[in-house]
């Protein structure tokens, strides 16, 4: 069963990343991105991640991509571009020769190492195997807000700031004023 | 019958994600769109978060997925910050090639 999911989810993930790439209009290319990423969610609940994968929908899904088209409609950039012309000469060879050569070394490092992977956690809580349904966000919960609870409230402070600055960085300035 | 025999290894997962970075990367280095520029970015991020939720299943630990929540906070600012400083760079010109941005070359 998990394999007819992840077969599935593969092709999903790898047609939308392929379709980011090769789509000329950039409206195309966000919705190929929305393939990838439910893609990538459906893995996540394959590995009992459900929390994550909600939150990938959520945020990677809802959030993100609809700011991308709202960014593309309201620039009014949305005219596609012409991806025959080849800006710097024989660029497009190279980065083909970069990608089989990295998708060769990033695979043949993940093979030779596949039996280094042991066991060396205190377990992951499986809310499908355990009567506990809600066994994976309690635990996550438990993680981040007792081990990683310093670097919770400096995530909240960077989004202030993320706020902030882009906003300063989008108004138009009109007057006199200050900025 | 094959597909209860044959289950999917963390291997399998993890040349997965290798293949999608390795797109976003190509994207990155191939296309010249700033906004398609960003979603190869995330492309990539995406890759790494499924590398770390593969791991940390491999590995029984849960701050594998503890890790991937701090990204996707980290992302979704860093896309933010990223579509202002597009929309502001985009107001001043009209096309939309990254070549054409190089007044801060010395």
């Amino acid at each position: 069963m998990e394999l007819f999911v992840f077969t599935c989810a593969s092709i999903m993930v790898l047609v939308g990343a392929l379709g980011v790439i090769f789509r000329k209009h950039p409206v195309h290319a966000a919705l190929s991105l929305v393939l990838t990423l439910f893609g990538i969610a459906v893995l996540f609940v394959a590995q009992s991640a459900e929390f994550l994968a909600a939150v990938q929908v959520i945020v990677y899904a809802g959030a993100i991509v609809i700011l991308f088209l709202f960014v593309i409609m309201l620039l009014g950039v949305d005219k596609a571009e012409d991806l025959r012309v080849e800006p710097l000469a024989s660029q497009r060879w190279i980065a083909a020769l970069v990608g089989v050569g990295m998708v060769g070394l990033l695979s043949a490092a993940v093979v030779s190492s596949a039996d280094v992977l042991r066991v060396r956690g205190d377990g992951i809580a499986d809310p499908v195997a355990g009567d506990n349904p809600d066994a994976n966000i309690e635990q996550l919960a438990n993680t981040i807000f007792s081990d990683y609870v310093f670097a919770f409230e400096i995530t909240s402070v960077l989004l202030v700031v993320a706020v902030v600055g882009t906003v300063m960085l989008a108004r138009r300035r009109t007057g006199k004023g200050l900025a | 019958m094959l597909s209860l025999v044959i289950a999917p290894t963390t291997t399998w997962y993890l040349v997965l994600a290798a293949v999608l970075f390795t797109i976003g990367a190509m994207g990155v280095l191939v296309r010249r769109n700033p906004l398609v520029m960003f979603m190869c970015i995330e492309l990539m991020l995406n890759a790494v978060n499924l590398t770390f939720v593969s791991l940390g299943r491999a590995m029984a630990d849960i701050n594998g997925q503890a890790i991937v929540f701090f990204v996707m906070v980290v992302a979704a600012a860093e896309v933010v910050v990223g579509l202002g400083i597009i929309v502001s760079i985009m107001r001043r010109r009209s096309g939309i090639n990254v070549d054409d941005l190089a007044e801060l070359k010395g």
